[in-house]
Formats: C-alpha cells, structure tokens, sequence
C-alpha cells in the first residue's frame, strides 16, 4: 500500500507548528499503524531529517503511553482500540490520512505528536487512592466482595489513562477519566471510609486543569478500553451526595 | 574496590531465618527516618512499593522514571497472574510447597534462604493488594479465586482478568501518589537515570538528563534503589514494552557493582511469531492458553496446506508425544526448545515457517465455543487484531520469544549490590528464579522485594549514616560524573554516521538470537564473541542521530540504550560460554542427555556467576549455591 501522511511537526512547546506530508510507500497491511511510524522515521533519518517525535511502550494496549488523532478521531477509525493497536489493514491504498497530537488545553503539546499528561497524576494524587500503609491490612478473605460488585469495579478499573476522552471532548473534560477511578474505589468496600471526601477532592482538582462535562458522550466511544460513561452518573451522584454530607456537618459543628 | 561476594543469609532452620534476621539487623528509629535521603529509580511494581512503603515509614524519597507518569511502567503488561501461597483452594499449597516448586522450576541455581523468604511474604502480598483495592477475580461467594498458571500442581495464581500487573501496579502507583501528596515522596517523571554517583566506594547519588529539555542534574542520597526492570530487549525483538532496556543498571555494573548470571535469559513459548521486517515487538499470548490448546506441527515438513486440511496422522503433537505425563503444560523453557527444534528440522508453518500451531478445535469441541470464548475471549480478539486470523475457526500460530531476564544485578540477602549504599529490586536484580523463572513469580518478587523486604534491610545500611549529611552535589565525583554523561550525548550528535540507532540494534538482536538465544554453542558463541565487538565498532563511528540535546531526542535516548546493550551482550555470551552446562534456559548443545534433555553439572556449576567489570576482560566471581533443605534432582516432565 501508498499512503500519504499530513503529520503535525512542533519542534518544542513554545513554536507554533504545522502539517507536514509525507509519502509512506510500500506499507504492509500487517503492520501496526505505529509501525507504519517507525519505518517512515527510519526513512527520514536516511534522508537527514528529524524523525517524527511519538510516544508508545507496551504496544499491547495496557500502557496508555500511545495516542494520537488520527483522521480527528482520538486512537483512529477502530472502536475500542488503541493507536498501537490498530492495523494498516484498516486502510486503503492511496488514503491519505491526517495525524495530530491530542488537542486538549490541560494536555500542552511537548514536540509533535507528544503531549503532556501530567494533570492526570495531579487527579489521583488528590485522592485516587485507598489509604492503606504497608503491612496493615486484614487477611484478604476477610473482605468478601459480591462477584458483581467486583466485576463493575474491575469495568471502571480498565482504564489506561491515555488521554482519548479528554481529547475527544468538545469542552476538553476528564470526567470519564476522574470517572472511572472514582468508581473503582466507591464501588468496593475497601473504598468505602474515604468515599466521600475522595470524590470532592479528585472532581475539585480535576476542576482546576480541565473543562466541564455537558454529557456529549464523545469520551465513551474514543475509550479505547470502551469504559462507559454510566460512570459518569455515579460520579456526579456521589459529588452531589458527598458536598450535601459536608455541609451537614459543617452545619452541625457550626 | 575488589569485589567481595558475602551473601550475608542468616544461620538456623530455614522457616526462622527471615524472623531471626528482621530481629538482628539495625533498625532506624521512626523519628530519625525523616533524617535519611533515598533515591528509587523505577516506578514498576518493585520501584513504586518501595518508595509509597518508604514515604509511609518516614523517609524523605525521590522517585525517578523516564515515563510520563509512575503508571505506565512495563509492569502494566502482565497478563497471567501472581502467586502465593494462601491455599485458598485446600489443594495442598504451603509456603514450602511454592519454595520447593520455584527452586526446582530454577533448576537449583538459586538461593534457598531467598526463595524461602519470596514464598513466606506472598501471603502479605495478597492482603496488601485486596487492602488497596485490587480487583482480583472473585468467586460467586465473593472470596477470591485462583487458577494454576505454567505447569503447577497447585491453583495459586491469584489474577485479575487477563490484566493483572495492570491492575496491581495501578495499586502501588495510587499508593505512591498518596505519599506524593503526603509530601514524603518527590515524583520525577520523564527523567532518565544516566549514571550512578560513587565515592569511597559507596553509591551516594545519581546524574539524571531531563528527556524533554536535555538538561543534566545531579541528585544525592544516603542510598539509592535501582528497580529498572529488564534487560529482554537487548534482542530488539521481545514481549518487553519497546523503551525497557539496561542503562541504569549496566552503568551500576560499570561502577562496581557485579552483574550476575546474565546469560539466563527466559524465552516464552506462546509469543505470536513475527510478521514482518519491520515489526517492533512480539506480543505475548498468556500461557494459560495451554491449558486447553494442543500444539502441532505438520509430520511432513514444508507441508502448506491450510491447518484444518491437514489430516489427524499427518499432525505431530510432539509435545504430548514426547512429555506425556506433562504434555502441554511443560515449563516454558522445555517447550520453547521443542517448538524450535521442530522449526528448524521443517516443520514450521505459517507464511514465514516460523511458528507451530495452537489448536483449539478439541477443545471447542469438548467444552461448546463458549466456555473457551469465557475462559480466552480477550486473548483471541488480540490475536485476530494482530493476525487478522480466527482462532476459534484456525490453530494460532505461536513461536517462542525473549520475555524475561533471570540476570541482573547481585544482591545479598539484604538486596544491596556490591556497591554499598546500592540496592537493586525486582527484575533488575538476579533475583529468586534460578536459571528459570515459573509463571506469574516476578509480580510477586517485584512486590515482595519492594513491600517487604527492602523497607526493613535498608534500615540496617542507613543506620550507619545518622546524622550525615548526603554527599554535596557539587562533589567532584558528581561532577566527574555528569561531565561523562555529557561527552558521551556530545559524542552521539556528533558523529552524523550513516545508519539507524535501530538498524544496530537490530543487528545486535540477531547475532544474539541466533547465538545466546534458545540454545548456545560454544562454536556459535566464540562467532558472538567476534561480530559483536567488530559491530559495536561500526555502531560508534557510523551511527546517525539527528536533532539536538534540548528537546526531545528519542534516537538519542537509544543511542545510549543500545550503546549499553552492545556491551551487556559482550558479557552475556561470554557468561554463558563459560557455564559448561544446561541448566533451565540456558541449554548449551554439548550438555544434553540422549533424549535431547537439559544436563545440568552441579559438581562444577552450582554457583552464580557474578561478574566484575574492568574495562577490559570482565573478571568471574563465584557464589557457591549449597542445597540445605532440598536435594537437586534432574527435572522430569516425562
Ligand atoms: C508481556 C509480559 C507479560 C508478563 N506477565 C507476567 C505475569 O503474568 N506474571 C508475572 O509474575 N510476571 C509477568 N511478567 C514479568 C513481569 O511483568 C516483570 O518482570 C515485572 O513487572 C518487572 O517489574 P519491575 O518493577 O522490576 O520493572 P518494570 O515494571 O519494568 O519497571 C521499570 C521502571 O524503571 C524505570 N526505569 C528504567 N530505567 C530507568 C532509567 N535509566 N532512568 C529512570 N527510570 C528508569 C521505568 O521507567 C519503569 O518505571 C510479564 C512480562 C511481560 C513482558
Ligand atoms: S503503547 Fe501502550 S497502550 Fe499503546
């Protein structure tokens, strides 16, 4: 197959950055899109020109380190899956497609198609946790959790932090990010003591970095691990819940 | 220095010697630890266990990782599970049981005290996990449940769907991140460790090169905690995620600290075979796929017709036929050597002939397409993503691949190098498993060593330190250091050569495949020993890195990689030229029984290799391995 690309290239954060076009020939349809990648960059070293700056590890899926927009579609065209994922079987011979760093105002572009995720950290270091120290806990048999219980959280669990939800969104929100985490933890029992302040501090932090969520839904179909936006609605039940709570006992104290 | 190999493992019955130990060694009492400074570089399951248990015993930690976020470490990728010996099942299971299975599964090439200690604090492993919020598999009644994973006797293997070191390192990062925000533990991402800082013979810091704007800092410790992970990508093409690689511990290596038993590197047998040319990584297809899939090839060789056509005596289930107590379920280095042999005797298939198959038909027809789609779905869905092949209707096609190193750093029984002041954890140490690691044990050594261990043996070498002050940075060992590292991102921006960081790599990942891969010869290794060297040569002069220092470099950071994996796999040829044996997955042509099986030699060879490096002929050191508890015997699968 030919392929012809239009690759954002940015040399640092601070210089405005373009499309480029590039004439990828020969590609196998058994290579992965990222693959694709490597061997267009291989080329270009050939030629004396600085190869194109993208971020993978695992290649499998799991990392959440991949992630671009391909065609203005967070991971590409295939449902459920991410960048490293997807196959050039996907394509045509003579498609042209469009690569782009994801476009989110919380996500600074670094060089290329690299970005920065950083803000997502600062959302679990709020309290994307179970503070449990070394050595303390129970036998693991002494927390029994109801198998669909445990499945539901496992669903939220999945998440790889890659960013394709907030790139996705109109308004550049992490609620399905913040989402997920919140519902993992608040779902199980062992999350059960911190419920409440947790999800005031994970959504009020995330609040400092992010857009608001208006329910456009985007964020669920770019998921590549199809994490659904019903947890979304958890998190907003337990937001509302926990900042009544608060103001029950501020009023009580006071 | 010269090296010294003190293993340091407590007298008295095995069962006591971790309690004996924990009670003699010194403590840091809780208000002094906020005095102590300790660097841990890598945020995979063993860097960030021990860094969150540091934080919450008090210490004052700086973390260091080359990702973006703690979370992506290549820990993430784990698939199949982690074991301890809980014996939730009531199938026999005990602490000594696991012991003796990981002792045997190593080939009797590791330490008993240490592996005795991995299998008592697998139970807390456990707790921990579920404390934190795991998501393990749960039974109907909500207790836990557990599968049997690579050929054990026993269901120990505690898993969360097929994404359990996600699910486990998301545990430890959230808990790292909590003392993040307690303020105990300093996060430096994107930060690679580029040398280790020594003075008197002790590790007192680290030099460390921003990977976004190229800048060089220089960072002291009273201690400093290597978890970096493995070294399987130095044959380019492996399961491990494409940025893992040697750096920090080889640079360790070359700063006194011995590198042991390198050449003891694991194939995996069920890895999709590659494709093409181009390909960038082989993708693992969890082990557990054995427990029903009968692995073939065709009787003919260079038989090319569809799979499904080729008719029931015309197939060689040469597994079953050669192991039939074990069949498809012998260790992995067993089968790995067996699939080879039936490619290179002809009987490969696929379009490459370089695979054998993985045939589900029976098992479909046995157990109805459902309960295999329960048991495998996710596996199959990846494979048809990566083949475009249909499993339930065609075999898989599998091949073995490099997957995981048993080789890394030497630890004592307190897990510090050789280097005081340097400890090393997880994969990047040479570790619990021998000559061979068993399915899902490393997520419970990483974590055991970084839960578990390390939080209580660091006390002992820090205590020695109260009241010190780390060492300036402005100290000429640090200085030396870091102009080192300089020359050497100078040198590679320079030279404008002609080829590609991964044109070399590859190369170098061939010379090993072929020659330190599978099976080793010493007529294949002298021919490693001669291209190697004149290929690193090539790779100084003529190799092209493009851009500059200040952004990011990517060709740069692998320049680097790769410039440390040429000499790695100097050191590993010539480790496993100098073992005059088989033994687990280091099978050497000349040492095998008639039936084609591994001949261990345990008059000669039952030590660790513990190598020093000198700038020129690395120099062997010997730890003896003496078998108190359980008596060596030749494995058998028959
Ligand atoms: C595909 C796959 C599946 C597996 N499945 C299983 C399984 O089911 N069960 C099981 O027990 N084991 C499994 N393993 C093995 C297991 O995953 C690893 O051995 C283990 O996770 C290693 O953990 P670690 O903490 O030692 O290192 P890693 O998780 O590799 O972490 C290394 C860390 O070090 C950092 N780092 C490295 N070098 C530097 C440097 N120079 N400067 C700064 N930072 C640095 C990295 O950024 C990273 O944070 C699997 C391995 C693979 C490849
Ligand atoms: S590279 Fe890890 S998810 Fe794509």
């Amino acid at each position: 197959m030919n392929i012809t690309l239009q690759v954002w290239r940015q040399a640092k954060p601070s210089s405005p950055g373009g499309f480029k076009t590039y004439l990828v020939e020969d590609v196998s349809p058994d290579m992965s899109f990222l693959e694709m990648l490597d061997v267009l960059n291989e080329r270009l070293v050939l030629q004396g020109e600085e190869p194109i700056t993208f971020e993978s590890d695992c290649r499998e899926g799991i990392c959440g380190a991949c992630g671009v927009m391909i065609n203005g579609l967070p991971h590409g065209p295939q449902l459920g899956t991410a960048t490293c994922q997807l196959h050039m079987r996907k394509f045509s011979d003579g498609d042209t497609i469009t690569v782009e760093p994801w476009r989110a105002a919380a996500f600074p572009v670094v060089k290329d198609l690299m970005v920065d995720r950083s803000a997502f950290d600062r959302i679990i270091e709020a309290g994307g946790y179970i503070s449990v120290n070394t050595g303390s806990p129970p036998d693991a048999n002494e927390i029994p959790v109801p198998k669909p219980v445990a499945d539901t959280a496992f669903d939220a669990a999945a998440c790889i932090g890659c960013g394709a939800c907030v790139a996705a969104c109109p308004n550049g929100a992490a609620n399905l990010f913040t989402a997920a985490k919140v519902a993992h933890l608040n779902l199980l029992p062992q999350g059960q003591p911190e419920r409440w302040d947790r999800v005031v501090a994970m959504v009020d932090t995330m609040e400092e970095f992010f857009g608001s969520c208006t329910n456009h839904g985007e964020c669920e179909k770019a998921c590549p691990k199809s994490i659904s936006i019903d947890f979304i609605a958890l998190l907003n039940h337990d937001y509302v819940k926990a900042k009544f709570k608060n103001r029950r006992l501020v009023a009580q104290q006071g | 220095m010269p090296i010294e190999l003190d293993p340091k493992v407590p007298a008295g019955p095995l069962e006591d010697k971790w309690d004996e130990h924990k009670f003699s060694i010194r403590l840091v009492n809780p208000a002094n630890k906020r005095k102590y400074r300790i660097i841990v570089v890598g945020t995979g399951l063993a860097g960030a266990s021990a860094a969150a248990s540091f934080g919450e015993l008090g210490y004052n930690v700086d973390v260091f990782t080359y990702h973006d976020s703690p979370r992506r470490a290549h820990s993430i990728a784990a698939q199949g599970g982690i074991n301890a010996a809980k014996n939730y099942q009531n199938d026999g299971d005990s602490v000594f049981r696991l012991f003796y299975d990981t002792i045997k599964g190593g080939d009797y090439r590791s330490r008993e005290a240490n592996v005795y200690r991995l299998a008592q604090v697998s139970l807390n492993i456990i707790d921990q996990a579920v404390a934190q919020g795991v998501p393990f598999a749960r039974e109907y009644g909500g207790l836990l449940d557990n599968r049997s994973f690579g050929g054990a006797q026993v269901s120990r293997t505690f898993y969360a769907r097929g994404q359990t070191g996600q699910q486990l390192l998301l545990g430890a990062y959230q808990a790292l991140m909590r003392q993040v925000h307690a303020g105990t533990v300093t996060l430096h991402t994107r930060k690679e460790m580029l040398d280790l800082v020594t003075k008197d013979g002790r590790a007192v810091g680290i030099i460390v090169r921003d990977l976004t704007t190229g800048e060089i800092t220089s960072h002291s410790a009273h201690a400093v905690v290597l978890a970096t992970g493995g070294y399987a990508n130095v044959y380019y093409l492996s399961t491990n995620a494409m940025n893992c690689n040697a750096t920090a511990i080889w640079r360790a290596h070359k700063k006194g600290a011995a590198f042991a038993n390198p050449c003891f590197t694991q194939i995996h047998p069920t890895c999709i075979p590659q494709s093409d040319e181009f390909q960038s990584k082989l993708t693992l297809m969890s082990e557990s796929l054995r427990n029903d899939g009968r692995i073939w090839v065709p009787k003919n060789p260079g038989d090319d017709r569809p799979p499904n056509e080729i008719p029931e005596d015309e197939r060689d289930y040469y597994l079953e036929r050669m192991y039939p107590a074990f069949g498809n379920l012998v260790p992995r280095d067993v089968a790995s050597r067996a699939a080879k042999r039936m490619v290179d005797s002809g009987h490969g298939v696929g379009p490459r002939h370089n695979g054998v198959y993985l045939d589900f038909a029976d098992a479909i027809a046995r157990l109805g397409k459902h309960v295999i789609e329960e048991r495998y779905g996710n596996l199959f869905e990846m494979y048809e993503r990566i083949t475009d092949e249909n499993p339930y209707e065609v075999p898989m096609r599998i091949y073995p691949a490099p997957h995981y190193t048993m080789g890394g750093l030497w630890v004592d029984y307190n897990l510090m190098t050789t280097i005081p002041g340097l400890f090393a954890i997880g994969e990047a140490n040479f570790s619990d498993h021998g000559a061979n690691r068993l399915g899902a044990s490393a997520l419970m050594q990483g974590l055991a060593d970084g839960y578990f261990v390390l939080p209580y043996t660091i006390g002992d070498y820090l205590a020695d330190y109260l009241n010190t002050d780390p060492v300036p940075t402005d100290d000429p060992a640090f200085t030396e250091a870091r102009n080192a590292v300089e020359d050497q991102i100078a040198r590679f921006l320079q030279s404008r050569g002609t080829r590609t960081v991964d044109h070399y790599h590859r190369e170098l990942g061939r010379i090993l495949w072929d020659y330190c891969g599978m099976s080793r010869s010493a007529e294949g290794l002298q021919k490693a020993l001669s291209e190697i060297p004149a290929l690193y040569e090539e790779f100084k002069t003529d190799v092209r890195v493009l851009g500059e220092n200040e952004t990011v470099n990517q060709s740069l950071e692998k320049a680097g990689r790769v410039d440390d994996f040429f000499q790695l796999g100097l050191l590993m040829c010539i480790d496993a030229l100098q073992r005059e044996e088989s033994c687990g997955a280091h099978f050497r042509e000349e040492y095998q029984t008639p039936e084609g099986e591994a001949l261990r030699r345990d008059d000669e060879f039952s030590y660790v290799s513990a190598w020093e490096w000198t700038g020129a002929e690395p120099v062997l050191h010997r730890e003896p391995l003496t078998f108190e508890f359980v008596t060596p015997t030749t494995r058998s699968y028959k």
